[in-house]
């Protein structure tokens, strides 16, 4: 890591964060910020194992393409975690 | 706004910048529009814009030519920007012009929104290629790693490897590396400087080139041409890559490999236009200069199925400024056909703002042919650049039996051979007995692959449905909008 971060890039004074919890556990999110993002950048990178091989899945394409991310939010399953943004006291589980 | 029993003059499905030009257009001429998109707020994929959230003072750092995207945005005039909304089905409405089927928020309400005329400007998304290692945590698409960053503020990850063939990997490099990242590397897998006689045709882009090169000479990022990543590795999470040097079709050569350490790869071969709405509608496809399918138009943008428009990257691969020139040429022959004048003229004689036609310009006709002429222009240009980054076929040397094709029905690369050994000759026949594309996906993902290992040019997609749809809903239609069975 440089000195350069994408808050000071863009001069963000994000509105106080709030939590959603994920198995459990407490994870931050700036007001707009997808389920997806907000893991990722907890350094969560995968929420998701394959039905077959058991792999590991994340994020891939970004943008609701490749169903990489699917995720249960509040009981609702397979929603598409980069897509989805969270809200405040969502429970995520993943699987 | 509820998006049900509404009627418009036009609905246009993606907000974009061809599906914002457009839309600004016919409302600013007093027609009802509508313009549907999945994503939160508009701009589409290269005018990301941020939550309000982070309340950013400079939220053009991370966008060239944010200005263009605020005038798009303010110049919607009174359409109705119904966003959250994906469109699963648009066919033929029984009383005449079109429904466009979608689903509504988290809570996915279904709903239909009719329009007597359609725009498809439905943008594209990353062409990938599969390689060892592909499907761990951590390798992301180029293009889901600049969503990440201009959508949500989060850099992909500390150390990056940005890796696959085309100009948009310096974008995304330079983005990454000035919000933080530390960028370990660029690999071109074609040639290092197939862009830079072309870019020179077109000033306004030689000067964008510069300030990528500058941008990556200043957060000291080498970009490597002629490399490849051929492999990722890692237990469990992407820890570190395998870079090849590779000859001109892409075949590593002997001893020529490297090992960089990454925690995340961001690779993308191009782009892909989302065709599903297209096809579905019965819209003639064609190719594009590099073989890939595109929606057919003609000069005003018009499909082959009356009323049916398309602009943006779904008529071919072009970036935003193509996109938008587009839509704006395609918005203005929906007024006219609206209005029942020829194409090309009639909009009114006032010249649209960001055309850079001075309100000298009285004719319509006029302001036409300019646009055209610059569509022609801007074609040729982005013709070249799909010629100087094709895939080149060397990259199936990178596949073992166990590497995934398909990623959701987890389906390896030994399985497609046997089907090809048993016979399946085509995409379709291998689809059928190996089950690559047959996920969640439908096919999005690995359908180019499929199709390249089958030795045929990707063809358009065949989807009954352009997003996953409750059997319920599915169910509620009157008539299905495709018999296809694919
Ligand atoms: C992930 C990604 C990131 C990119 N980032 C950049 C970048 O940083 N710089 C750059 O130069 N180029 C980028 N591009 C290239 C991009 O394709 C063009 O620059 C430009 O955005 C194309 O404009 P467009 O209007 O044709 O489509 P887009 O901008 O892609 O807009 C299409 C819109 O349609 C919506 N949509 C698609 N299908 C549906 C549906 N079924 N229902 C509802 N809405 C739908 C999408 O949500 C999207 O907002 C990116 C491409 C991708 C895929
Ligand atoms: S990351 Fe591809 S659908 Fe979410």
């Amino acid at each position: 890591m440089t000195g350069a971060s994408p808050y000071r890039l863009v001069g963000a004074r994000p509105e106080p964060e709030f939590e959603v919890r994920v198995d459990g556990r407490p994870v931050p999110v700036v007001p707009g910020q997808t389920v997806g993002a907000a893991l990722h950048a907890a350094g969560v990178r995968t929420w998701r194992t394959t039905r077959f091989g058991g792999r590991r899945r994340g994020l891939f394409c970004g943008i609701g393409v490749c169903f990489d991310c699917l995720v249960t939010v509040n009981g609702v399953e397979n929603l598409r975690a980069c897509l989805t943004e969270a809200r405040p006291g969502d429970e995520v589980t993943t699987s | 706004m509820t998006a049900d029993a509404a009627t418009y003059d036009l609905v246009v499905v993606g907000a974009g910048p061809a599906g914002l030009a457009a839309a600004g257009v016919a409302a600013r001429a007093g027609l009802r529009v509508a313009v549907l998109d999945s994503g939160a707020r508009v701009g589409g994929q290269y005018f990301r814009a941020l939550p309000d959230g982070f309340r950013a003072a400079r939220p053009w750092a991370l966008h060239h030519g944010f200005s263009r995207f605020v005038r798009l945005r303010d110049g919607l005039d009174g359409a109705d920007v119904l966003l959250n909304h994906r469109v699963w089905a648009a066919g033929p409405a029984p009383g005449g012009g079109f429904a466009v089927h979608c689903l509504a928020g988290r809570e996915e309400r279904a709903g239909t929104v009719t329009g007597a005329r359609l725009l498809i400007a439905t943008g594209a998304h990353d062409r990938v290629l599969p390689f060892p290692g592909w499907d761990l945590p951590g390798v992301m698409t180029a293009g889901g790693a600049q969503a990440l960053l201009k959508g949500n503020l989060v850099v992909a990850g500390r150390r990056v490897v940005v890796a696959g063939t085309g100009p948009f990997l310096l974008p995304v490099a330079t983005s990454l590396a000035a919000a933080g990242a530390k960028v370990a590397g660029v690999f071109e897998a074609g040639g290092r400087f197939a862009l830079a006689p072309r870019a020179l045709t077109r000033p306004g882009k030689a000067a964008e080139a510069l300030a990528y090169g500058w941008g990556l000479a200043r957060h000291r990022v080498p970009y490597k041409g002629g490399r490849a990543v051929v492999a990722a590795h890692g237990d469990g999470e992407l820890t570190h890559v395998t870079v090849a040097r590779v000859d001109a079709e892409w075949r590593p050569y002997r001893g020529g490999h490297e090992t960089v350490e990454c925690d995340v790869l961001a690779v993308g071969y191009g782009f892909t236009p989302q065709l599903d709405l297209a096809a579905q509608l019965g819209c003639a496809i064609g190719a594009d200069a590099a073989g890939g399918p595109a929606v057919r138009v003609d000069r005003h943008m018009r499909t082959g199925v009356p009323g049916v428009y398309a602009a943006g990257e779904t008529t071919g691969v072009g970036g935003a400024d193509l996109a938008e020139l587009e839509g704006l040429i395609a918005g203005r022959a929906v007024v006219a056909d609206a209005l029942g004048v020829p194409a090309g003229t009639g909009v009114g004689a006032r010249p649209e703002p960001g055309t850079g036609f001075g309100p000298g310009i009285r004719s319509e006709a006029r302001v036409g042919a300019r646009l055209e002429a610059r569509r022609r222009r801007l074609t040729g240009f982005a013709r070249a650049l799909l010629r100087a980054y094709p895939v080149k076929d060397g990259w199936t040397s990178w596949l073992r039996d166990d590497t995934l094709i398909c990623r959701c029905e987890e389906v390896p690369y030994g399985r497609v051979k046997e089907a090809r050994d048993l016979g399946a000759a085509d995409a379709r026949s291998i689809k059928l007995l190996a089950r690559p594309g047959m996920g969640w996906c439908q096919g999005r993902i690995c359908g180019e692959a499929v199709a390249r290992l089958a030795g045929e040019e990707p063809g358009p997609p065949r989807r009954p449905v352009a997003q996953p749809v409750r059997l319920g809903d599915l169910a509620a239609m009157d008539e299905r909008t495709s018999d296809d069975d694919s």
